[in-house]
């Protein structure tokens, strides 16, 4: 949809749920690209997690459908989806080797293949001397690690990761997101559920947003920023600044030390950043001018804010 | 089904690798065991009392006493009753009586006999020496008016009351105290293996609930996998748990406990057992001293069942009470009605495990599910083994099947008609059936519930969600 060269992996289609007194999801539609890093956002108790347990089949949803390339969702389809939860455990008193070779099997990954892979994946997250230990003596980070491999430990076309840095240092988180970029690369495609804004900037390719049970934006990342953009440049100079003009706003402005200042100003429609440069060359010396991207963080704040009044409206009304 | 196996497995490894495990199925057996040889060495240390026989007045009184199953009675030195009472307070072993028959007792007045002993004489041993005094004077009496002892001994009543079970092959004979006693060790054994095995399921449950691992779980299982996966992967630990009992206890009571015991005590009990080691069977020797009441003699069966009564002054074989018990219909039945209200009550305390966060929280939902599992406990007492086994409301206990598994175990051993066992048994599965599939409806909510206030009305909800 988003993408038109590569094809969905996974599609939702006019996805609704309801539990008993709360709609979680009122028709969400939205495609995940294949080998794509897809940001799930939206803020606490939007419906991600509903959307989520729908994909990963914990429950169903009460109507619409989800296309797992182009088929009906179904347990086939159990072994090529890897999840991580946000609520995250282990059993404790399993050892970490027996307890990664369990979970690989019971994602469909026959026991001799699941060994080979343990071996390896332990090695490269530093974990081999801790797989004859029971998780309980992990440290918490070490568990967090655990849980990644057994996430992605049967080549899953599609990974589910629930806001995965919480709770890791800054290197392990580092080493995870190196780990999921290499799956990307090796043609994985990951569904990143999140609300920090700073890794789906970083990392994702596409993004849906979910507010009050309802998709209210999605797209590439790259489009969706072009599509919120305001006409809004970034200037710093010296000299002083005074705008009276009727092509120009300033939105904000900033006197610093020696003269110097920061402006942020608006185009109005039909005015080029030439003019503007035009303007201001005439009036004082620019050392810097750019145009003003809002981040995924602005954009998902005045989605949120622009999306409450009509969802509240109407949540009144039912 | 191959989850199912999956989880099976983990389950049942990870608790039969538990030190926890081996202790208890290590320790219970050997506390059977010294609980054994402990009753046996007080049994036996102690024997029938004996008690000296001081006789002044030249009938005979003292040779025709005979012995019972409590009292040993010895001949006190001969000379006055002084000295006697200086033997029987030094005597070795100690004595527990002397009785005193004094020079001016006669056949047709029988006066003065006195029991002297150190503190009071208990009552029963009273009567036990006035009847044995009673039966020699009547002995002599017959004597005197010149009845041959050939004719006395012929004359004397041998009252044996044989409860005939009709029901078996053979008309075997039934031993109420052994029937009775199997009644209290099977139901017991289910009950707590149903209460102990079913917390484990539940504790299982909310710790895969509060470990968060739940979630991963059922990305990868349905919920009703992973619920059977445990409930079944502990019954094995259960299974394996009587396997190793069974086998040490049978190992302690008729290997080790003959060789502890054989000493100087014979061991007949251990020879009714068909396993009985060569050594046991070869020391076994015939009931003694006496005659054993009521069940030695002159019963359809006496020679294999005068084992099966533990005897004074032996170890007894819990093995030999086994016999003539309907044991075919007994295991099967107990291995059933065990595992269908394992089943039926493991599902229940699953579905608890299920809704609460924590352990506290569990306690209310326990309540009415531990009660019909102690009341049909309490209740089958009352009515199946102090009672009639075979009545009405017996009937209906071990028909229902919250209280079959407990109720039917119990009526077991007394025998019961095959059409109640296959009705009953057909109500358990259906039972259990109807009970795992709720429990299961509850599950699949409760597992993903987390931080919710569960009532009883929100439990019911769950049942009617859609999946």
């Amino acid at each position: 949809m988003q993408n038109p060269t590569s094809r969905p992996i996974l599609e939702a289609r006019d996805v609704r749920k309801q539990y008993a007194a709360h709609t979680a999801l009122s028709g969400v539609s939205l495609a995940v690209p294949e080998g794509s890093i897809f940001g799930l956002l939206g803020p606490n108790g939007a419906g991600k997690t509903s959307l989520i347990r729908i994909i990963t089949q914990i429950t169903g949803a009460d109507s619409g459908e989800v296309l797992f390339r182009g088929e009906r969702l179904n347990p086939s389809h159990i072994g090529q989806i890897g999840y991580l939860p946000e609520e995250r455990g282990l059993y404790k008193k399993m050892k970490v080797g027996e307890q990664l070779l369990y979970l690989a099997q019971l994602r469909g990954l026959p026991r001799t293949e699941a060994v080979q892979r343990i071996k390896g994946w332990l090695e490269r997250l530093d974990l081999k001397p801790w797989a004859q230990k029971n998780v309980e003596d992990l440290s918490k980070g070490m568990q967090q690690k655990v849980q990644f491999v057994a996430t992605v430990l049967h080549q899953p076309s599609l990974i589910i990761l629930d806001e995965p840095f919480s709770g890791f240092d800054p290197i392990n988180a580092n080493l995870i997101k190196d780990e999921i970029l290499r799956l990307r690369d090796e043609g994985a495609t990951i569904i990143f559920s999140t609300h920090r804004m700073e890794s789906v900037e970083e990392m994702c390719d596409s993004i849906a947003l979910i507010n009050r049970s309802r998709k209210v934006l999605d797209g590439p990342v790259s489009q969706i920023k072009d599509q919120f953009k305001t006409n809004t440049y970034e200037v710093e100079g010296q000299g002083r600044l005074l705008v009276v003009h009727p092509d120009f706003e300033v939105v904000e402005q900033k006197e610093r030390a020696n003269d110097h200042f920061y402006a942020r100003i608006q185009l109005h429609t039909g005015t080029t950043p030439n003019d503007l440069l035009r303007f201001l060359i005439g009036q004082v010396q620019v050392h810097a001018f750019r145009e003003r991207i809002p981040s995924i963080n602005e954009i998902f704040i005045q989605r949120v804010r622009e999306t409450m009044p009509e969802s509240l409206i109407e949540e009144t009304a039912s | 089904m191959d989850k199912i196996w999956l989880i099976l497995q983990r389950e049942y490894l990870t608790r039969v690798r538990k030190k926890s495990f081996l202790v208890i199925s290590l320790l219970a057996p050997l506390l059977l065991g010294a609980s054994t040889i402990g009753v046996g060495m007080l049994n036996s240390a102690s024997g029938p009392d004996i008690v000296a026989v001081h006789d002044a007045s030249g009938q005979q009184v003292a040779s025709h006493l005979a012995d019972t199953e409590d009292i040993h009675f010895v001949p006190a030195p001969a000379g006055s009753l002084a000295e006697a009472q200086a033997a029987f307070q030094k005597a070795k072993p100690k004595q527990a009586a002397l009785l005193s028959i004094p020079a001016s007792f006669g056949l047709d007045s029988a006066k003065g006999i006195q029991i002297l002993a150190k503190g009071n004489v208990p009552l029963k041993r009273r009567e036990t020496i006035s009847k044995a005094v009673n039966k020699a004077i009547g002995e002599l009496k017959m004597a005197r008016s010149g009845l041959q002892q050939a004719t006395i001994d012929n004359l004397q009543a041998k009252v044996d009351l044989a409860a005939i079970n009709l029901d078996e092959r053979g008309g075997k004979r039934n031993d109420v105290g052994a029937t009775t006693g199997m009644a209290y060790v099977l139901s017991i054994l289910v009950y707590m293996f149903i209460f102990i095995y079913g917390v484990q399921v539940m504790r299982g449950v909310s710790e895969e609930k509060s470990n968060r691992i739940m979630e991963v779980m059922i990305s990868s299982v349905k919920p009703f996998q992973l619920m059977m996966g445990k409930i079944l992967g502990i019954a094995g630990v259960v299974l394996t748990q009587f396997a190793l009992w069974l086998t040490l206890s049978w190992a302690i009571t008729t290997v080790v406990l003959p060789l502890v015991m054989k000493t100087d005590k014979p061991v007949a009990a251990a020879a009714a057992s068909p396993t009985a080691t060569a050594g046991a069977a070869a020391t076994a020797s015939p009931a003694a001293p006496g005659n054993s009441p009521a069940v030695a003699a002159a019963s359809p069966s006496s020679s294999e069942k005068a084992a099966a009564t533990p005897q004074p002054g032996q170890p007894f074989s819990i093995w030999s009470m086994l016999d003539g018990l309907p044991i075919g219909s007994i295991i099967g039945g107990f291995l059933f009605f065990f595992f269908g209200g394992y089943l039926l009550y493991s599902a229940m305390f699953a579905a608890i495990g299920s809704a609460v966060d924590d352990q506290t929280d569990a306690q209310q939902f326990m309540f009415p599910v531990t009660i019909p599992l102690i009341l049909s406990y309490i209740v089958s007492i009352n009515v199946i083994i102090n009672g009639d086994p075979n009545g009405s409301l017996a009937f209906w206990l071990s028909m229902i099947p919250v209280t079959s598994p407990i109720a039917m175990v119990m009526r077991l051993p007394f025998g019961v008609p095959t059409w109640q066992l296959l009705l009953s048994g057909a109500l358990l599965i259906a039972g259990f059936v109807g009970t795992t599939w709720v429990a299961a409806r509850i599950y699949r909510v409760g597992i993903l519930m987390y931080g919710k206030k569960v009532t009883y009305g929100e439990l019911s909800k769950w049942m009617f969600y859609k999946g």
